[in-house]
C-alpha cells in the first residue's frame, strides 16, 4: 500500500519527493527544486534545476541575478509538469505575485503543499484555489485563534483618516518589499489616494517588476525627492527595518505605521514603537486556516511551519488527523 | 462604540502629547451627544458604576471555545482582556453593534448578576477585536491609555476654543454626559454655572524671569518678593461645609492629607505650598514624597511626616471671591486670615523686603539662615496684580536659584521614544570614585534626556553609535576612559540620598547643560564632590 510519506517526506533540506527526486522550497542548495513563491526563505539561490511560475522565476532573477540556478523551467498555473513518475501542477495560492501551491500526484495519491497562502482578495495576484487531496500540507504562520485579520480596506481607511487628521506629519508605512508593499500601494489607489506615493529605494526593483506584470501602482517617487517639510501630509512606504532607522529622520514627525499580521497583538506594536498598526497580512489568519481545512477536508493534515500545535489540535477536534512536520528554516516573522 | 474604540486604540500607542490632544479633540468634535460625553467621563475617570471584575470573562470564553486553544492564546498574548477580545468567536446573526451610550447605560443600571450576561451579549454583537478590547477596558473603569484627566479636559477646551482654566473651574459643577458643556463649547448656549461650594479654582502661574531683559524694564517698587518653596502647590478649601485639598491641576488629594483639612476653622480658600514641617522648620522634599501618592495613611505616617502649608495667597474669604483684588490687598487679608486660624499647620510665606534688584540678587545668591536656605529661589509678584488663572505674562515671575553643576562622563545611552525613536537620546552619566585598591572607576550618578538642541542630539547620537562597547537591548554602553569619552556638564536642582542608586546619591531634575567635547573624561568630577554637596545641604 502506498503511504503519503513515500511521496513526500521532511528532510533537513526541506520536503523531499523521492519518486520525482525533487525538493519543495529547499532551504539548502539541491539538484532539483520546486519553488512555491519568491520570498527569500522559500526561494533560495544555488539550486541545480528550478521549477516555478514565470512570475516567481522573474522575482528570483531580480533578487539573485539571472544565474540564480543552473536551469529554470516556468510553469503556468494549472499546467501539468512531469518529474519522473510524478505529476506536478502549480495552482494559485493568493499569497504574493506568482505564488503557488504545489499539487503533487503519484499512483492515485494527491498531496498539496500550500506554500504560504491567504484566502482573501489581493489586487496583486489571483486567489487561492482549493484542490481536493489526500494530504493537505499547510503553513500555520498565524495558527492561533488570536489572529483574526480585519478587512484590509478598513485598515487602509484608518491610515487615510490619520493622514487627514495629522496634515502636518508624514505617514511612514513599513511593509515587506515583496508583496506587502505593492498590495498596500494598490489598496491605497483603490481607496482613492491619487497623490504620488513615496518609496524607499529598496522597493524600487520589485515595484517595477510588479508593474511589468500588469499591477498598476500609480505614480511612485523616491523618498529622497523632497525637502523635509514638503513630506507633510504624504505617505511613504519603506521596509519595516527603516522605520526606526536614521533614514526616517528625513520626514517631519512621522507617524510610524506597520502593515503586518503581527500588528494584531498590541505588545508587538509597542515593542517596535509603532503608532499606527495596520493589520494587513499576506498569510491566512486563524479563520482562513480552519475554513480551508474544513473546505478541503483532506484525509490528513500536515503542518509545515508556524504555530503548528494549535492548528493540529483544532484539526484533531474536527476529525482531521494532523501531524506537525516542524520544518526549520522558514522565517516565522520575516515575511509578513 | 467603534469610534471610541479607535480613539482608545490610538491613544494607547501614541506618545506625543500634542497628537493625543488632536485625537481627543477631533473625537469630541465629530461624535454626537451623549456618546462623546460618556467618552470624556471615561477619559477623566468620572464614570460611576461598580466596575466588573475581568475574571468572569475567562469562564465565559472557555464556554465558547476549546480551553486548551484559549490557554495557548493567552500564553502568547499575555494580557487577559486583549486575548479575550481577539479570540471571542464570531456569532452568526449577531445584533446591531451597541452604541457607547447604551453600553454605559447598561453598566450603570444593570444589577451585578445581569451585568455579566450583558457584557457577553455585547461581545457577541461586536465585529472588531478593537471594540471588544475597548469594552473590556471600559467595564473595569480603568482605561490606562496614557492620558491624564487634565489633558482630556484640555482637548475639550481646544475643541471649543476656550481657555482650559475655564473648564477646570467648571468641572466640579458638571456631570456626565456633559451636554450643557458641549452646548456651550459649540456656542449653542450660555456657559454653565460654576457655583459649587468646595470647587477647585484654577491657579495662577509665574513665568521664568529673563535676567538679561526683564530687570531693565521692571521697577523693584512694583514687586513683592517671596521665597519659592520646594514642595508642591496646593489649594486648601473650606466652603459650605466642604473641606478639600487640591493639587495645582485640580486633583483632589483630601484623603491623603486628613491632618490638613481641619486646619481652617473659617471658610476660605488658600493657595500655598504643601510641605513636611517639623517644629516650624521645613523638611526636605524627600520627606514630603513619603506622604504623596498614597492610598491610605496611618497614624504613624502622620506623626512621622507632619504636613503643613505655607500660605501665599487667598482666593476666597468667607463666601467672598477675593481673586479680583490686588495682590497687596489679598496679602493683607491673607496675613489676618492666617493669624486668626492660629493653626500650627498653616504658616505665612513671608515676603522678603528689598530696595533694588542688586540687593535681591545678593539675597538669592546667599539666602538668610533657616528655611530660605533650601528654597528653590525667589518669586516676584506685582503688588497690583489680580489673581488670574493660567500663566499671564508680566504679573508674576519665578527667579530660580542657579542650578548646581557637575562634569560627568557619558556611560550608557538608550533609544528614545516617539519622534526620538531613531536616536540614542537618554543618557546615563557617571563620576569618578576609587575602589579599595585605589583604582579610579566611573559610577553612574544620574540620567538625563533633555537640555540639548536637535543638532547636538545628532552629534551625541553619532558619538554613541561610533563608540559603542556593548549592546543590551535598546541600551548601549559607550567608551568612557580617562583619555577618551564624552563629558557632559550636568545641571540639577538638588541632591538626595538614595538607597536604590549604587552611588548613594540621586539628582533632582538633572539635564544636560553643556556638552564638553573639549574635556578629557579623566578631568570630570569625583563622586566625593557630590557627597560633600549633599552634606552641606543636610547640615543647613
Amino acid at each position: 500500500m502506498i503511504r503519503p510519506q513515500d511521496l513526500l517526506c521532511p528532510k533537513p533540506e526541506g520536503l523531499y519527493c523521492a519518486p520525482g527526486d525533487f525538493y519543495i522550497d529547499p532551504v539548502r542548495p539541491v539538484a532539483r527544486a520546486v519553488i512555491t513563491h519568491g520570498h527569500s526563505d522559500h526561494a533560495r539561490a544555488g539550486h541545480g534545476a528550478v521549477l516555478a511560475t514565470h512570475e516567481t522565476l522573474d522575482i528570483m532573477g531580480e533578487r539573485y541575478g539571472l544565474g540564480f540556478s543552473e536551469s529554470a523551467q516556468a510553469a503556468a498555473y494549472g499546467e501539468v509538469v512531469r518529474r519522473d513518475e510524478v505529476e506536478v501542477v502549480l495552482v494559485p495560492a493568493g499569497h504574493v505575485l506568482g505564488s503557488a501551491q504545489a499539487v503533487v500526484r503519484w499512483r492515485g495519491l494527491t498531496m498539496v503543499v500550500s506554500g504560504d497562502y491567504k484566502r482573501r482578495r489581493d489586487p496583486t495576484c489571483p486567489p487561492f484555489e482549493p484542490v481536493p487531496c489526500d494530504v493537505f500540507i499547510s503553513e500555520a504562520t498565524f495558527g492561533l485563534p488570536v489572529f483574526r485579520h480585519p478587512p484590509d480596506r478598513e485598515e487602509i481607511a484608518r491610515l487615510l483618516r490619520s493622514v487627514a487628521q495629522f496634515p502636518e506629519r508624514s505617514h511612514l508605512v513599513g511593509a515587506y518589499a515583496l508583496g506587502k508593499a505593492q498590495r498596500v500601494i494598490r489598496l491605497l489607489r483603490e481607496a482613492g489616494w491619487e497623490r504620488p506615493i513615496y518609496v524607499h529605494g529598496a522597493l524600487d526593483r520589485l515595484n517595477a517588476l510588479y508593474q511589468k506584470h500588469g499591477v498598476d501602482l500609480g505614480p511612485l517617487e523616491p523618498a529622497t525627492s523632497k525637502t523635509k517639510q514638503d513630506f507633510a501630509g504624504e505617505i511613504i512606504i519603506a521596509p519595516p527595518s527603516a522605520l526606526q532607522d536614521r533614514w526616517s529622520r528625513r520626514f517631519p514627525d512621522p507617524v510610524g505605521a506597520f502593515a503586518s499580521g503581527w500588528m494584531q497583538v498590541r505588545a508587538r506594536a509597542r515593542q517596535r514603537g509603532v503608532e499606527l498598526p495596520l493589520v494587513i497580512s499576506d498569510h491566512a489568519d486563524w479563520d482562513e486556516l480552519t475554513t480551508t481545512i474544513d473546505e478541503i477536508r483532506p484525509g490528513e493534515l500536515w503542518i509545515t511551519h508556524g504555530r503548528e500545535e494549535a492548528l493540529a489540535r483544532w484539526a484533531e477536534l474536527h476529525g482531521v488527523p494532523a501531524r506537525a512536520l516542524a520544518l526549520v528554516g522558514y522565517a516565522e516573522e520575516g515575511d509578513d | 462604540m467603534r469610534a471610541f474604540a479607535e480613539l482608545l486604540d490610538r491613544l494607547s500607542l501614541t506618545a506625543s502629547r500634542n497628537a493625543k490632544l488632536t485625537l481627543v479633540r477631533d473625537y469630541l468634535r465629530d461624535t454626537p451627544d451623549p456618546d462623546r460625553g460618556w467618552a470624556l467621563a471615561a477619559l477623566t475617570g468620572d464614570l460611576t458604576f461598580s466596575a466588573a471584575k475581568p475574571n468572569f470573562i475567562r469562564k465565559a470564553v472557555e464556554e465558547r471555545m476549546d480551553p486548551q486553544l484559549f490557554w495557548w492564546s493567552y500564553d502568547y498574548v499575555g494580557d487577559l482582556a486583549e486575548t479575550v477580545a481577539l479570540v471571542w468567536p464570531r456569532r452568526p446573526g449577531a445584533n446591531r453593534e451597541p452604541e457607547l451610550n447604551e453600553v454605559v447605560d447598561g453598566l450603570r443600571t444593570a444589577s451585578r448578576a445581569d451585568v455579566q450576561r450583558l457584557i457577553e451579549g455585547w461581545l457577541d454583537d461586536m465585529d472588531e477585536p478593537r471594540e471588544r478590547w475597548a469594552l473590556l477596558k471600559l467595564m473595569t473603569r480603568e482605561l490606562r491609555v496614557g492620558l491624564t484627566a487634565r489633558l482630556a479636559k484640555r482637548a475639550a477646551a481646544e475643541m471649543g476654543g476656550v481657555e482650559p482654566a475655564e473648564i477646570e473651574e467648571l468641572w466640579h459643577a458638571l456631570h456626565p454626559p456633559y451636554e450643557d458643556l458641549f452646548a456651550w463649547l459649540e456656542g449653542r448656549s450660555e456657559k454653565p454655572s460654576s457655583e459649587n461650594p468646595g470647587r477647585f479654582r484654577p491657579v495662577m502661574l509665574a513665568q521664568a524671569i529673563d535676567e538679561a531683559v526683564d530687570f531693565g524694564k521692571l521697577d523693584p517698587a512694583d514687586y513683592a518678593a517671596e521665597w519659592k518653596w520646594d514642595g508642591i502647590r496646593v489649594q486648601l478649601v473650606n466652603e459650605g461645609g466642604e473641606r478639600r485639598l487640591y493639587t495645582r491641576t485640580g486633583d483632589d488629594i483630601s484623603r491623603t492629607f486628613p491632618d490638613l483639612l481641619d486646619a481652617l476653622f473659617e471658610e476660605g480658600v488658600l493657595d500655598g505650598e504643601l510641605l513636611v514641617v517639623r517644629d516650624g522648620q521645613v523638611a526636605s522634599f524627600a520627606d514630603l514624597q513619603q506622604r504623596l501618592n498614597r492610598k491610605a495613611v496611618d497614624a504613624k505616617l502622620l506623626a512621622q511626616y507632619p504636613a503643613g502649608i505655607r500660605a501665599y495667597d487667598i482666593l476666597a474669604e468667607g463666601r467672598e471671591d477675593t481673586r479680583t483684588l490686588s495682590f497687596a490687598e489679598r496679602r493683607q487679608r491673607l496675613e489676618a486670615f492666617v493669624g486668626r486660624q492660629a493653626s500650627p499647620r498653616i504658616s505665612l510665606s513671608p515676603t522678603q523686603p528689598f530696595e533694588t534688584w542688586a540687593e535681591l540678587a545678593e539675597l538669592r545668591a546667599s539666602p538668610p539662615a533657616g528655611d530660605p536656605q533650601i528654597a528653590e529661589g525667589l518669586m516676584l509678584k506685582r503688588w497690583d496684580s489680580r489673581y488670574e488663572a493660567g500663566r499671564p505674562k508680566g504679573p508674576w515671575f519665578k527667579w530660580k536659584r542657579d542650578p548646581y553643576l557637575v562634569d560627568a562622563v557619558l556611560m550608557y545611552a538608550q533609544r528614545g521614544h516617539g519622534k526620538r525613536s531613531s536616536f540614542y537620546s537618554d543618557y546615563t552619566f557617571g563620576t569618578w570614585t576609587e575602589d579599595e585598591g585605589g583604582k579610579r572607576f566611573l559610577t553612574p550618578v544620574g540620567k538625563a534626556y533633555f537640555g540639548f538642541t536637535d543638532e547636538e542630539l545628532k552629534q551625541i547620537d553619532k558619538f554613541v553609535r561610533d563608540n559603542t562597547v556593548e549592546r543590551f537591548g535598546p541600551v548601549r554602553s559607550v567608551r568612557a576612559e580617562p583619555h577618551f569619552g564624552l563629558v557632559f556638564e550636568v545641571a540639577f536642582e538638588g541632591l538626595q540620598r538614595s538607597g536604590r542608586h549604587k552611588s548613594g546619591v540621586a539628582m533632582r531634575f538633572p539635564r544636560i547643560n553643556r556638552i564638553r567635547w573639549d574635556k578629557p573624561p579623566g578631568e570630570a568630577d569625583e563622586l566625593s564632590t557630590l557627597e560633600r554637596l549633599l552634606e552641606r545641604m543636610e547640615s543647613r
